[in-house]
């Protein structure tokens, strides 16, 4: 397997019309085009998926675990930014 | 009834390179380049398997002997099988299984697309069904030609070896005898001349992007047609055919 020279990309599938493209995993190819294949091969085998996005690994930018604590937490103590203080009508479906 | 006899053997030719191409495809299985190149070849050999269920399904229907398709797949001599020559030469390295994968495809693809005109309802649903399966494929493995072809330099060679040793098995794609010319005559298939012109241009323009030459030789070699088959069918045949023939009728 020597795929060391291979970069790595990111793979998103939209399941269907109107969803969101979801991140399902990762896979190395050479190009784009192939990634793409390579996507389909490995990722949509079983129907899984309309539309395929792959992006190189290499231009996601993810924030750093280190700095999680800054980053995450304070929103933990401010559960009013959550809409749990209001009691839902009883006509109201679908909530 | 001369009819039936003449689509049999068409429909078996169909079948027969199918089901040992994909049984070639098979042996990649575990040993692909890479991960996602070994699930894609398996994915084409499946492919191609299913094709030819549907195909020996059909064949059976025509010939009314109470054969199935696993009687069909498994069970005949090696001179009853009538695939191209083409589709039993070995997997070699990458290359040569692509080029081998390419110069098929490229075949194959308009051979369904003329196919779905057939007015014979189960050849043109099978082509309607199978055209789909065969565009990613020729997709597939085009790409992969130009990128070996117009890759590195050892790529490059290893393509061009392949296509210099694949190139005399081609012709015998479009062999056609008077089977075929009684087909033509009630347009139930389509001429092959106008197959082997597409895939004339096909081969040119890829070749052509992929920096890789057409072959200068002419050798032609053929059999695979009439049933007489190169030195490796047998060894396929062996491994295809021990199953059924350890355990008669046995099922997955």
């Amino acid at each position: 397997m020597s795929t060391s020279q291979w970069p790595l990309w990111e793979v998103f599938i939209r399941s269907k019309q109107g969803l969101n493209h979801k991140h399902v995993g990762s896979l190395r190819a050479p190009d784009a085009t192939l990634a793409l294949e390579n996507a389909r091969d490995v990722y949509t085998r079983r129907s899984e998926g309309i539309s395929i996005w792959v992006v190189e690994s290499a231009h996601i930018h993810a924030t750093d675990i280190d700095e999680a604590a800054s980053f995450f937490e304070p929103s933990d103590t401010k559960i009013y930014r959550h809409p749990t203080f209001y009691e839902v009508p009883d006509g109201v479906k679908h909530m | 009834m001369m009819q039936e006899a003449a689509l049999f053997e068409y429909i078996l030719r169909l079948s027969d390179d199918s089901l040992i191409l994909g049984q070639r495809l098979g042996e990649w299985c575990g040993h692909g380049p890479i991960l996602e190149e070994d699930i894609a070849i398996t994915n084409i050999a499946l492919d191609l398997i299913g094709q030819a269920i549907s195909l020996y399904d059909f064949a059976a229907t025509l010939e009314g002997q109470g054969r199935n398709h696993d009687q069909l797949a498994y069970l005949r001599y090696e001179n009853e099988y009538k695939n191209a020559l083409l589709v039993e030469q070995p997997n070699g390295d990458f290359a040569m299984t692509i080029v081998r994968q390419f110069f098929f495809d490229a075949f194959r693809l308009p051979l369904w697309e003329a196919l779905m005109q057939s007015p014979i309802e189960q050849i043109a649903a099978i082509a309607a069904k199978s055209v789909k399966e065969t565009r990613y494929h020729l997709k597939h493995s085009s790409e992969w030609v130009v990128r070996l072809g117009d890759g590195t330099e050892e790529s490059h060679q290893r393509a061009q070896d392949a296509i210099d040793h694949l190139w005399r098995y081609t012709n015998e794609l479009f062999y056609e005898n008077a089977h075929d010319h009684s087909l033509h005559a009630a347009g139930l298939v389509p001429k092959l001349e106008i197959i082997q012109a597409k895939w004339n241009q096909t081969v040119k323009d890829i070749l052509a992007e992929a920096t890789l030459s057409v072959p200068a030789h002419n050798w032609k070699f053929e059999g695979g047609r009439e049933g007489r088959h190169s030195e490796h069918m047998g060894y396929i045949l062996s491994d295809l055919q021990y199953m059924q023939r350890a355990y008669p009728n046995m099922e997955w």
